[in-house]
């Protein structure tokens, strides 16, 4: 991994200056459905494709962001502040 | 001095001599010589011994592709003789051969006994039987393999930089093709390098006689004045995604981000298949020019030329040019004699293939065959040329590919990835390059490297490993550091005769070379030896005290100082002080701090008064135990929370990520490192601080739990009545800048009370008398509140979501299954952390935590123990690693002072 990934603060730096905060999931409200309370927590999509995720920029502005990235060639489709993607 | 007479394109300056050490003997080169050609104008012809057979090797390509002159400069290993220009005071030493270069041992012993079976894959057969004996062959090969020698010290002083590039375009390669590409972009506007490993710019213009050498001097001049930025010699250590690529030029390595990558690689010249090829004397065409063109050392006294192609011919006159008589060049096609050798009247000898040379330690003869006519040359100098290949390496290892094209005779890119261009002819020879010689005595080398011989080759074949790919990870042809440079066609080539095949079929294929292409340290890689080290405000004074300092994270903390007994005693009967400044610090502040803290923690914080402190656990969403730590309100909008030492940068990125999740309007500021913390504890600890602070520490009006900010000895501070280790005290935050002021203040005050600062260990011992858990070491990753003892503080009625809410409820209703508990030992012995506990024999829980408290004269801990086990008095029994068992019963309340009041007095 020696992609670029462009900071919405501080710009297009090497990924290593990052910490990868794994996929935007949806926690769910309750303990009601333990199935979906147990697959949010333990169970990732892993999807070969296009995919949105959290970044953290440690060893830049120690803000966090999202990106859509393709896993199979690491295009960054978009990046945004948090919330922000298309 | 034996050199020839000075001419255009020469690289060595004849007015500087450069004395270096050769094996310990002084050589004396010129200022622009390699070692590589200041020793051989020196006259020494054997270099280094081979990898498997320990056979002597002499120079063969002088341009990096080769492993045959790698040697030890300086105590570095691996070094390439022919690409480091020489030195004043440089120590060049041998390697992989021992006693010395002219008797090597394992040379005799390869030798000697033809049954030594060193045939392909001799680690898998000779070596199996018997099977005890391994660990002794073991040792034998380990010893025997390997080039150079490491000394775990060397130059562990020096400075390996890395430097961030940024360039629009990128040339890897000097070359004519790169200087032209490099000089266009330049030309355009763009931030150009360019990257060149050899001693000359221009390729092979470099080398190849004076109206050449004119014009790569031309190119150079014109590179420079387009104001390409120009590397070398400097090495281009493989091409990565996002167009990264490693540029190692000294102790430095420059990576390099590149808009666009131009590969101008260039071709490498091969070797011929023939017995005896590897002896010293054999030599490259290209590599007999260098040593001619650039350094004016006329390289034999008889030369014979073996040759596929005009490279030969062009070598030949470069020869009788320089006065060496060249008796014949064999060539591999037909024809009539070349126009040129006629001029030069040299021998041309159409249709011969090379078949054998003979030489005890060098070269002295080459029997060449034309059908069934063989004849023996005498010669000191065998040049040999079997056409060129492009150099692949770069684009097949930046994700393009490349085929052999028989008919052409030369290697093809097939696809070349986005951002990278390649420059350059792919041209190879036209001849027809025969894969290996028939008739010969002796072995035939394909791979120098490793020593793989053609026999090796076709063994492989014939038992099954049909394809280079898999040749190559039975044999190790094209594994050695060359890569494959002086190997990968002709194995192909060999592969192919030996299934009966043509070099192109798909199943004879093409390897990946791997990254690193040359011979790269790991110091290189590694860069600085960075270690670095937090140290707190009053660091100096603990090691000035005798205070032992151990790693604690990136912290150093003193761990005690020499005494933790009496520190320990020290605290509880009269004063002590320790250093917190490593406990992680966050300012949780704005509207909705209150509210935010609400959802992290799974207790309350919405109805904390003001000027008070509490104890609070971070969970994750799964319910497990992150970190612990304590949670000030200094205002209705603004909160000072501790985390544990370690925990400070995951405890920010958590807190930050959840209030990036629910876009809350607060702000987490890190300020571990801005801020001082000292633990003033022990029955005396209010008077003592009294008399360095106008606030009022009454208990009445700075109860237990209380927090409030104070001038304490002339500095702000912020003052938490907490305590870890079981006594009154006061954990005192203040700037760090004035820690050391702060500290020293608190230690006098503390005199009359014969204060003692205290380290880890004492503190350790303290807290477990409280049964006071420390997260990471008393809990792991399946640790949840319930099961360790915390139920009281996970509030379940809150009316907000907070994180592992949902996880806890779940473990609430399935009940309990361990818990974490404490335990007194029965017979004074301590188990060691670690220690199972135990029932019927059976593991079932383990010992997180123990010491033998002095002052309660036992053995005490904290252990995770199945939920039956975990009433009060229950007894359990633990078993030791040392084998012991050990009689223990469970204790739910704190060994000391479990109705705090000590702590509240």
């Amino acid at each position: 991994m020696s992609f670029l990934l462009e900071c919405p603060n501080c710009g297009r730096r090497p990924v290593d200056e990052y910490a990868y905060g794994g996929e935007v999931t949806v926690r769910p409200k309750s303990a009601d459905d333990a199935r979906a309370l147990f697959s949010y927590l333990y169970f990732r999509k892993n999807d070969a494709g296009a995919q949105r995720e959290w970044w953290f920029h440690s060893s830049g502005c120690r803000e966090w962001f999202q990106a859509e990235r393709d896993t199979r060639t690491n295009e960054v489709m978009q990046v945004a502040p948090p919330g922000g993607l298309t | 001095m034996n050199r020839l007479a000075e001419r255009r394109g020469e690289l060595i300056d004849r007015g500087r001599t450069v004395t270096f050490t050769w094996r310990g003997k002084t050589v004396e080169g010129l200022a622009g010589d390699s070692v590589a050609s200041a020793l051989y104008a020196d006259g020494v012809r054997v270099f280094s011994r081979s990898f498997k057979y320990h056979r002597p090797r002499g120079l063969l390509c002088c341009s990096g592709q080769c492993p045959n002159c790698l040697v030890q400069v300086d105590g570095d290993p691996a070094v390439r003789a022919c690409m480091t220009p020489i030195e004043e005071g440089m120590r060049v030493e041998h390697i992989n051969a021992w006693p010395s270069l002219e008797r090597d041992a394992l040379h005799a012993l390869a030798s000697a006994t033809p049954a030594f079976g060193m045939q392909v894959g001799f680690y898998y057969k000779t070596f199996m039987r018997p099977r005890w004996a391994w660990k002794y062959y073991e040792k034998f090969l380990r010893s025997a393999a390997g080039l150079g020698k490491l000394d775990p010290q060397h130059r562990r002083d020096r400075r390996y930089e890395k430097v961030h590039r940024h360039v629009d375009v990128l040339v890897i390669g000097g070359g004519e093709s790169g200087l032209e590409a490099a000089i266009a972009a330049a030309r355009e506007g763009r931030d150009t390098a360019l990257v060149e490993e050899g001693l000359a710019l221009g390729g092979r213009l470099a080398f190849t006689g004076v109206d050449a050498a004119a014009r790569a001097a031309e190119l150079a001049a014109a590179a420079r004045e387009a104001g390409v930025e120009i590397l070398q010699p400097a090495w281009a250590g493989g091409v990565y995604e996002g167009n990264l690529v490693p540029v190692y030029q000294g102790d430095t390595m420059f990576r390099f981000r590149a808009g666009e990558i131009v590969l101008a690689t260039g071709l490498i010249e091969q070797p011929l298949v023939f017995a005896g090829n590897d002896l010293p004397g054999v030599m490259l065409a290209s590599g007999v020019r260098r040593l001619v063109n650039q350094f004016r050392i006329a390289t034999g006294d008889e030369a014979v030329v073996l040759t596929v192609d005009d490279l030969g011919i062009e070598a030949a006159c470069d020869l009788a040019e320089a006065g060496v008589t060249v008796s014949a060049v064999v060539d591999t096609r037909e024809g009539e004699t070349d126009e040129r050798l006629g001029v030069c009247g040299i021998e041309h000898l159409r249709g011969f293939r090379p078949v054998e040379a003979r030489g005890r330690g060098h070269v002295s003869s080459v029997v060449v065959a034309r059908g069934g006519e063989r004849r023996s040359l005498s010669t000191d100098l065998v040049v040999m040329s079997g056409g060129t290949v492009a150099q692949f390496g770069a684009l097949v290892q930046a994700g393009g590919s490349v085929h052999y094209d028989a008919a052409r005779r030369v290697y093809v890119p097939d696809h070349v990835p986005a951002g990278v261009r390649v420059a350059g002819e792919p041209a190879g020879t036209a001849a027809e390059v025969p894969a290996c010689a028939d008739g010969g005595r002796g072995k035939q080398f394909v791979c120098y490297c490793e020593d793989v011989t053609t026999k090796d080759v076709n063994l492989s074949v014939k038992e099954g490993f049909a394809s280079l790919e898999l040749s190559k990870r039975y044999t190790t042809v094209t594994m050695g550091p060359c890569q494959g440079k002086m190997c990968h066609r002709n194995s192909g080539l060999v592969i192919a005769r030996e299934l009966g095949v043509d070099p192109d079929e798909q199943r004879v294929g093409v390897t990946t070379a791997r990254p690193p292409h040359n011979p790269t340290s790991f110091s290189l890689l590694a860069g600085r030896g960075y270690e670095p080290v937090k140290r707190t405000s009053v660091h100096h004074w603990h090691a000035d005290r005798g205070g032992k300092m151990l790693w604690a994270g990136d912290w150093k903390r003193p761990y005690d100082y020499g005494a933790p007994d009496d520190e320990t005693a020290a605290v509880h009967e009269s004063l002590g002080l320790i250093d917190v400044s490593t406990l992680g610090k966050l300012i949780v502040r704005g509207p909705d701090a209150a509210a935010f803290l609400e959802r992290v923690y799974p207790n309350r914080y919405g109805d904390m008064k003001l000027a008070r402190v509490r104890y609070g656990i971070v969970c994750g969403d799964d319910g497990s135990i992150l970190d612990d730590g304590t949670v000030a309100r200094l205002s209705e909008t603004e909160f000072y929370v501790t985390t544990t030492s370690s925990g400070a940068g995951g405890m920010e990125q958590w807190f930050t990520w959840w209030n990036a999740v629910w876009g809350m309007d607060c702000q987490i500021v890190n300020v571990t490192s801005a801020i001082a913390a000292f633990n003033l504890a022990g029955p005396n600890a209010r008077t003592a601080l009294a008399g360095l602070t106008d606030f009022d520490l009454e208990n009445e009006a700075f109860p237990y739990l209380g927090a409030g900010h104070a001038e304490v000895a002339g500095v702000p501070c912020l003052l938490l009545r907490i305590g870890f280790v079981g006594e009154l005290g006061y954990e005192i935050h203040c700037p760090a800048a004035a820690g050391e002021h702060l500290w020293e203040a608190l230690m006098a005050a503390g005199e009359g009370f014969s204060v003692k600062p205290f380290g880890l260990e004492p503190q350790r011992v303290l807290r477990l008398e409280k049964m006071h858990v420390i997260v990471g070491q008393d809990t792991n990753a399946e640790s949840q509140p319930l099961e360790a003892g915390m139920p009281w503080i996970v509030k379940l009625d809150k009316e907000n979501d907070w994180i592992g809410r949902y996880s806890i409820e779940w473990y609430q209703n399935r009940g309990n299954r361990t818990s974490l508990v404490g335990f007194e030992g029965g017979n004074g012995a301590v188990p060691k952390e670690g220690a199972q506990v135990v029932v019927n024999g059976e593991p079932v829980g383990r010992v997180t935590s123990s010491r033998f408290s002095r002052r309660l004269g036992k053995a005490i801990g904290i252990a995770w123990v199945p939920a039956d086990l975990s009433a009060e008095g229950t007894p359990i029994t633990l078993s030791d690693p040392s084998g012991a068992t050990i009689p223990a019963s469970v204790t739910l309340r704190a060994f000391y002072d479990p109705d705090q009041e000590r702590l509240r007095s």
